[in-house]
């Protein structure tokens, strides 16, 4: 081991990969159940103690806004669970798309965590979900998405809101890869002030400006103890934080992960990265996420878009952060681009001339 | 020109601004605002624009039915006592329009099936969700062309629009809309989203509404029959409006509407709860005028309706 000189020597994390739920869309949805298997098996063998398993969108996440999947939820979660050792699966749920039979039928397939995640200023939208969750018994989180789009003090008050429908660990979401390490810092503080000390705080990253780890660890300084990440970053947008060089930066600080770097290492390189469809990293693109934050899913929607309407990929983007789209309006990446496209004279509009 | 008498039940947004509707309609007069606190603000409009109110729910007003000749009361309590309400008025006689997701009689979209439910004297019809206003018609624009296997709704919301009922249930919105884009739109099966924006300034609500279709798609009878669909929808909601689209992909017809509110009471971004109290009082008025030309008569009905 080497020098362990930092200040969290000897502060436990526990991490969350998100390989087979964020990386489902970087994977288009589009991830069989044997490479589920196989993902979730290599995590359980390399120590990772909690695994999300859903659709990127998750609970309901089938559909034609979010993409098809080539197997339900159920299907993935009871291929994956019975061959896990020591790791629980979790699930996502945003209110509005998941519902509570959704949830139950995770549960009834092994799944014993879950995301509970609203926009950070719309918790008030998850209480039955969280309650529900808490009654099945489930290791119960309320998720803050797009998170630096609330100031610090705010959004304390949204996850307060989440801790009092009975989550057990509030997560400052930074969806667009957008925050800064001094942006994280100033929420979790804010967040620690006002919690009650019992209940955990998250981070959950995206490497859209390259701060994924510096944002983890920032966090972790102001009191976090769980972290989402994903092996060689399979996740939207740049990705999540890559949780292979996450657990080496944790040995190198002394902080305990409980995780075996060296297999996650190699799980990166020999598994990950092959069946990756596009390189998951900071791109033009991806970067114009995290610069002009937008929610890093949007990335290959409006991809999409813009080979289909000639309207270059990243004004697509910017317009939809300056028209404050959030997580779930993927709808709105195409009617953005088709505007855009009539405005530019490259689209005719319908009318009711006939 | 004589009108049919309406109670408000259900002081709120809903109910406030729906006073402003009826009172522009040349055959309905509201009459009567029911709370169940004296001091809201609600209540206090109401005596301003000239309404009779009481702060005593239902029970307040049902002395009141016979001798004021009410015959439509409007219910944008919750769905916990919805129930109740309309059978203690259906027993006077008054036909209830439900505006809460309790949905115990047919599910109306004005577009759709208003006529059926009038000619049928209904006496109690749901207007389902703002969502499933603001959709469905579309969806029924569709597969009144061709066979729908599935409809796919997203509603976006301003966060300042939701109230706090519905964000503490949002499950209840999303299977009532589901089911009505079966029963109502005619998809054999549907999907419900929604999404709460807090964008400053708040922005419309927009809708996207996704159809797969079981054969290739006609596209220019479903153009034409949506856009026939969208100018029927404005005759009761000006501010319905196609901003892109239908958009053909194999299959999938994508329609990207907006709705502006009027801006009676609420604001103009709020046209979630505007195109409900206009639905709402569309389907009034379809029953006055039938009432009025002598076609229907509204019978005291004291079974009642079995719950779903």
């Amino acid at each position: 081991m080497m020098d362990q000189l930092s200040d969290l020597t000897g502060r436990k994390v526990i991490v969350h990969d998100m390989c087979l739920r964020d990386g489902m869309h970087a994977k288009r949805e589009q991830m069989s159940i044997a490479q589920m298997v196989t993902i979730a098996t290599a995590l359980d063998d390399a120590g990772v103690p909690l695994i999300q398993v859903t659709h990127g969108a998750g609970m309901g996440g089938n559909s034609l806004q979010h993409g098809f999947a080539p197997h339900s939820n159920e299907e993935y979660l009871s291929a994956v669970v019975p061959k896990l050792k020591q790791a629980k699966v979790s699930v996502l749920l945003i209110p509005g798309l998941g519902t509570m039979r959704e949830l139950q039928s995770a549960y009834d397939c092994g799944a014993r965590s879950v995301h509970v995640a609203t926009h950070c200023t719309e918790a008030d939208t998850s209480p039955q979900h969280i309650a529900y969750a808490r009654k099945l018994g489930m290791d119960t989180t309320g998720f803050l998405m797009m998170a630096h789009l609330n100031n610090p003090e705010e959004l304390a008050k949204q996850g307060k809101l989440m801790e009092s429908y009975g989550a057990q660990t509030i997560y400052i979401t930074d969806s667009a890869g957008y925050m800064l390490p001094a942006d994280v810092k100033s929420r979790v503080a804010a967040l620690r002030e006002l919690l009650k000390t019992e209940t955990e705080i998250g981070f959950h990253g995206h490497h859209n400006m390259g701060m994924g780890i510096a944002n983890s660890i920032a966090a972790i300084e102001e009191g976090a103890s769980r972290i989402d990440a994903s092996v060689a970053g399979l996740g939207a947008g740049a990705g999540n934080t890559p949780l292979e060089v996450f657990v080496a930066v944790c040995a190198r600080m002394g902080i305990e992960t409980g995780c075996d770097l060296f297999k996650l290492m190699d799980m990166a390189e020999d598994i990950i990265v092959p069946l990756m469809d596009h390189m998951v990293r900071v791109d033009r693109a991806s970067l114009t996420l995290g610069y002009a934050g937008v929610y890093s899913t949007f990335l290959l929607h409006a991809k999409n878009a813009s080979l289909r309407f000639g309207v270059p990929t990243r004004d697509i983007l910017v317009e939809l952060g300056r028209r404050k789209m959030i997580g779930g309006q993927e709808d709105m990446i195409v009617d953005t681009a088709m505007t855009m496209a009539k405005e530019r004279g490259l689209l005719k509009a319908v009318t009711a001339s006939s | 020109m004589k009108k049919i008498k309406c109670a408000l039940i259900g002081s709120g947004n809903i109910g406030t601004d729906l006073i402003y509707k009826i009172k522009r309609s040349e055959v309905l007069e509201p009459v009567w605002m029911v709370g169940i606190d004296a001091q809201s603000e609600g209540l206090a409009r109401a005596r301003e624009m000239g309404l009779k109110t009481t702060a005593d729910g239902v029970d307040g007003l049902l002395p009141h039915v016979l001798s004021d000749d009410i015959q439509i009361a409007f219910d944008a309590t919750s769905a916990y006592v919805h129930a109740e309400n309309s059978h203690k008025l259906n027993a006077l006689g008054v036909m209830v329009i439900d505006l809460t997701p309790a949905a115990i009689g047919p599910l109306c979209v004005p577009p759709v099936n208003l006529r059926d439910h009038a000619e049928k004297v209904e006496m109690n019809v749901n207007m389902i969700s703002c969502a499933g206003q603001a959709t469905i018609p579309i969806v029924f624009a569709v597969s009144r062309i061709q066979n729908v296997a599935y409809g796919e709704i997203i509603a976006s919301l301003a966060s300042k629009s939701i109230g706090p009922g519905t964000r503490a249930n949002l499950d209840e919105f999303t299977y009532t809309t589901s089911s009505a884009i079966e029963i109502v739109g005619g998809a054999r099966k549907g999907k419900a989203l929604a999404i709460i924006n807090p964008a400053e300034p708040p922005m419309l609500m927009r809708n996207t509404i996704y159809c797969l279709t079981d054969e290739e798609p006609d596209q220019a009878r479903i153009t034409a029959s949506i856009l026939e669909m969208i100018a029927e929808v404005q005759k009761y909601v000006p501010g319905y409006r196609l901003v892109n689209g239908p958009l053909f992909d194999g299959m999938k017809v994508a329609v990207f509407m907006e709705v502006a509110g009027l801006g009676d009471y609420l604001p103009r971004y709020a046209g979630n709860l505007d195109i409900m109290t206009a639905a709402a009082a569309r389907t009034a008025e379809m029953f006055a005028e039938e009432i009025l030309s002598g076609r229907v008569q509204l019978k005291a009905q004291l079974k009642p309706l079995e719950l779903a």
